[in-house]
């Protein structure tokens, strides 16, 4: 085999090794993309089934309830139009509380729950997570227009 | 006064960056030696200056001055001394702060370590880090004084972020920074290169160890994050995958190539555009990571405020800093692509290999850091790229890499053999899948990840080794290798245990949240964790609940662990303090919840059995040893004394 073959295999491997990469990260990036949706979407169904999604709010007052196993805790997130039930089971980041902010990732379960597999801890009190201040900004201005 | 003081000579300190970065640039353009003479008086004051400032600023934290709105904001009368000068840096102002002093403070240690370069290349690279420099400058008293007075004072101060109080927080940002801005000096002297013409091994050669030593500290700097974020978050991770870690990580995997493509610069003369290219990568990466956290995009502890204008100063920055060198390389570069030709199975090529495979996984994070928030800028909907995304791509991208690690360094140098490379390791090779596939058959049954994980970890060690005996072979005693090959090996043989102790925590980490009241006991991995209550205990700046658990094995108790859940008063804020039982093959790691009666008898617990955990900061520590150890090799001291080493001894090393 000549050389100037042995470079051309070479140059192919390199170009196929990336192709397989980017087919591998794009396949990924598809398959875990998470959206975000507010509590209004939700309830209007727009949410997707089967799959994992984020939703986000404020806990609702007086709404958080835990069951006897001491570990399950049920909570209606709002952003202030409407509430969506959650159920999670485990221990609860050091800064949830009613009336805060709240970002929880799951799948809608049976009878219309989420069903919460992570609820995000946020590091700051006095700091509102993005998503769930963007649900309450836009369940308000939706209340604004109607309204008028 | 102190504060004002410190405001005054930051402003001192901008004008000499000013003409640190303009005087030397022109002088060297010129050929005016007087000019150029200037570069390294006005970097050492520069640093005089932002030091002073610096303590102007701590002093205002020690001694509680909350007429300063900084310290107001992240300080309070409570607050342990120590932790009132780490927060000092705590702030966004602070830490703005910080990064020019750790810039100033390079800048200086080049204009010191530099006699023996010639004047016009450190007129310019001093020239740079002074460019760069002005543009932080300007950030800080522009947008972010750290100064500003507070009108009436505060009575007392709103604390410091509970998180951030750890004694890891403490060096944490210094180290990673040293990193960060140890990165524009690989750039300066790319920039430098770049402007003379003069892209040759001694530029590789000058700029190398100033290169391995700021990956280094930023190897030590991502290392105690992660660990802070193990011991103080209370879950138990040590990488989230978060944006905040991604923007550290990027500049790292950058860093990483371009050392390695630095090695081929110096000793072949090839990939010199490549390794220009990523000496700019790599410090825009810094940049951008420097972005995205203090700029507020990112929701984490790191952002303190979100101001749209320092945001956009920035991206500006940011945009002239890459714009602007990206337009140099592509006027220059064509002009300097002569390299040294290798075959396609030579070590170069597997560093090539290398390089590509680490901007590739490179590449991979910034999409998935990214993306989101361009989707959201654009109006496009919020959407989050999570954990399970950054472990299905990098993992299988980062394999062939480590795999590659074990061939490269016994490659010969333009023209390697195969067939002779396969006599060499052949043995190695069948030991590591070997180990791969029947060492998890004895922890749990065959899983291909675990094979995965562990047949690599052992390649590369086995491949270590294969390396010091073919030294030694050769007539080499161990001490009498040059640092530079102790140094790459350390490294290496770091990463193996960092692999392998990934692969045993991901793959054998147990967990469990439980419900516990007084005498209640649960088992996990052969432990037993029997809860004996809480007792209130008082802080400095908060109140604790104690918890008291203890581990027992065959009836036996072992350690008696007390996590904490406390209240800090300040901010009213709940923090988990968990309580670890290290060691050198498993941590027991016990974190309370929250109480789940009125009487806060009974409480939710979380156990975690962690094997293995610490052989990924060990590993670290390698790495960073490494490190230290090859910048330090003699042949960087030799070529002070304008010698050349010995070509057996070059052509030897990493």
């Amino acid at each position: 085999m000549k050389s100037r073959h042995k470079k051309l295999i070479a140059i192919g491997l390199g170009v196929a090794g990336l192709g397989i990469i980017v087919a591998l990260v794009l396949n990924a990036f598809q398959d875990n993309l998470v959206f975000f949706y507010t509590p209004t979407q939700v309830a209007a169904g727009e949410a997707p089934e089967g799959r994992a999604f984020r939703i986000g709010g404020l806990v609702e007052m007086e709404s958080v309830r835990r069951e006897a196993d001491g570990l399950t805790v049920r909570f209606l997130v709002t952003d202030t139009a409407q509430s969506i039930p959650v159920v999670y089971k485990g221990i609860l980041p050091d800064l949830f509380k009613e009336g805060k902010g709240v970002v929880a990732e799951g799948k809608i379960a049976d009878g219309g729950v989420f069903a919460a597999t992570q609820v995000l801890a946020k590091h700051d009190e006095n700091y509102m997570p993005p998503e769930a201040a963007h649900a309450v900004e836009q369940a308000q201005k939706a209340q604004a227009t109607l309204a008028k | 006064m102190i504060p004002e003081l410190g405001h005054f000579v930051l402003i001192i300190a901008l004008v000499l960056a000013i003409i640190q970065g303009t005087l030397p640039l022109i002088g060297a353009h010129r050929g005016n030696v007087a000019l150029m003479a200037l570069a390294r008086p006005t970097a050492q004051g520069q640093f005089v200056f932002i030091a002073i400032a610096f303590g102007c600023l701590a002093w205002s934290f020690l001694v509680n001055d909350f007429s300063v709105e900084n310290v107001a904001r992240n300080s309070f009368s409570q607050l342990p001394e120590v932790y009132r000068i780490t927060a000092t840096w705590g702030s966004h102002e602070g830490s703005l702060l910080l990064w020019v002093l750790m810039l100033a403070f390079w800048t200086m240690a080049v204009s010191v370590f530099s006699r023996h370069l010639p004047d016009d290349m450190v007129a310019r690279v001093i020239g740079v880090m002074g460019l760069i420099s002005v543009g932080f400058l300007a950030f800080l008293l522009l947008t972010s004084n750290p100064f500003d007075r507070l009108l009436p004072p505060a009575p007392d101060g709103r604390d410091m972020n509970p998180l951030l109080q750890d004694w890891g927080m403490i060096i944490h940002p210094p180290m990673l920074y040293m990193g960060y801005v140890g990165f524009a000096v690989a750039f300066a002297f790319a920039i430098a290169a770049l402007i003379s013409g003069k892209l040759d091994a001694a530029w590789a050669r000058w700029s190398r160890p100033w290169t391995t030593v700021a990956w280094a500290f930023l190897t030590l700097g991502i290392a105690l994050g992660s660990w802070w974020a193990y011991r103080e978050l209370g879950w138990g991770g040590w990488w989230f995958w978060d944006p905040t870690e991604n923007a550290s990580f990027m500049p790292w995997l950058a860093g990483t190539a371009l050392i390695h493509s630095l090695a081929v610069t110096e000793k072949r003369g090839a990939f010199k555009a490549w390794t220009v290219l990523l000496a700019l990568t790599a410090f825009s990466l810094s940049l951008l990571g420097t972005f995205l956290v203090r700029s507020g995009v990112l929701s984490s502890v790191h952002a303190f405020a979100t101001d749209p204008t320092r945001g956009a100063f920035i991206l500006g920055f940011l945009a002239v800093v890459i714009g602007g060198s990206l337009v140099l390389f592509a006027w220059r570069a064509p002009k300097m692509l002569t390299g040294g030709s290798f075959n396609w199975f030579s070590r170069e090529a597997m560093l090539l290999a290398n390089n590509v495979i680490l901007l590739a996984a490179m590449g991979s994070v910034l999409l998935g850091t990214l993306y989101p928030l361009f989707m959201d800028a654009l109006g496009l909907g919020k959407i989050s790229v999570g954990p399970p995304y950054f472990n299905a791509v990098f993992v299988p991208v980062m394999a062939p890499a480590l795999f590659l690690m074990g061939i490269g360094p016994l490659a010969r140098w333009r023209d390697a053999s195969l067939p002779d490379l396969f006599t060499r390791l052949k043995w190695a090779l069948a030991v590591a899948v070997a180990t791969g596939l029947l060492l998890p058959l004895t922890l749990d049954g065959f899983n291909p990840w675990a094979t995965l994980g562990f047949a690599l970890a052992a390649w590369i060690l086995l491949t270590v080794l294969i390396g010091f005996r073919e030294r030694m072979r050769n007539g080499a005693r161990l001490a009498s290798l040059p640092r530079a090959f102790w140094g790459m090996q350390m490294a290496h043989m770091g990463l193996a245990l960092g692999v392998a102790g990934i692969t045993l925590v991901a793959n054998y980490e147990q967990e469990r949240d439980v419900r516990m009241n007084i005498g209640d006991h649960t088992t996990l991995a052969g432990y037993t964790f029997t809860f004996k209550g809480t007792t209130e205990r008082p802080g400095p700046n908060y109140r604790a609940a104690r918890g008291t658990i203890e581990v027992s094995k065959g009836g036996k108790t072992l350690y008696v662990l007390h996590p904490e859940k406390r209240i800090y008063n300040a901010s009213g804020m709940a923090m988990t303090e968990a309580a670890v039982r290290y060691s050198l093959t498993s941590d027991l790691y016990v974190a309370l919840g929250e109480p789940l009666d009125e009487t806060a008898k009974a409480w939710a617990v979380r156990v975690y059995h962690k094997p293995f955990i610490n052989w990924l900061w060990i590993g670290a520590l390698f790495l960073v040893v490494g490190g230290f150890l090859a910048a330090s090799d003699r042949r960087y001291r030799i070529a002070v004394k304008k010698l050349e080493a010995p070509a057996g001894a070059a052509a030897q090393g990493a």
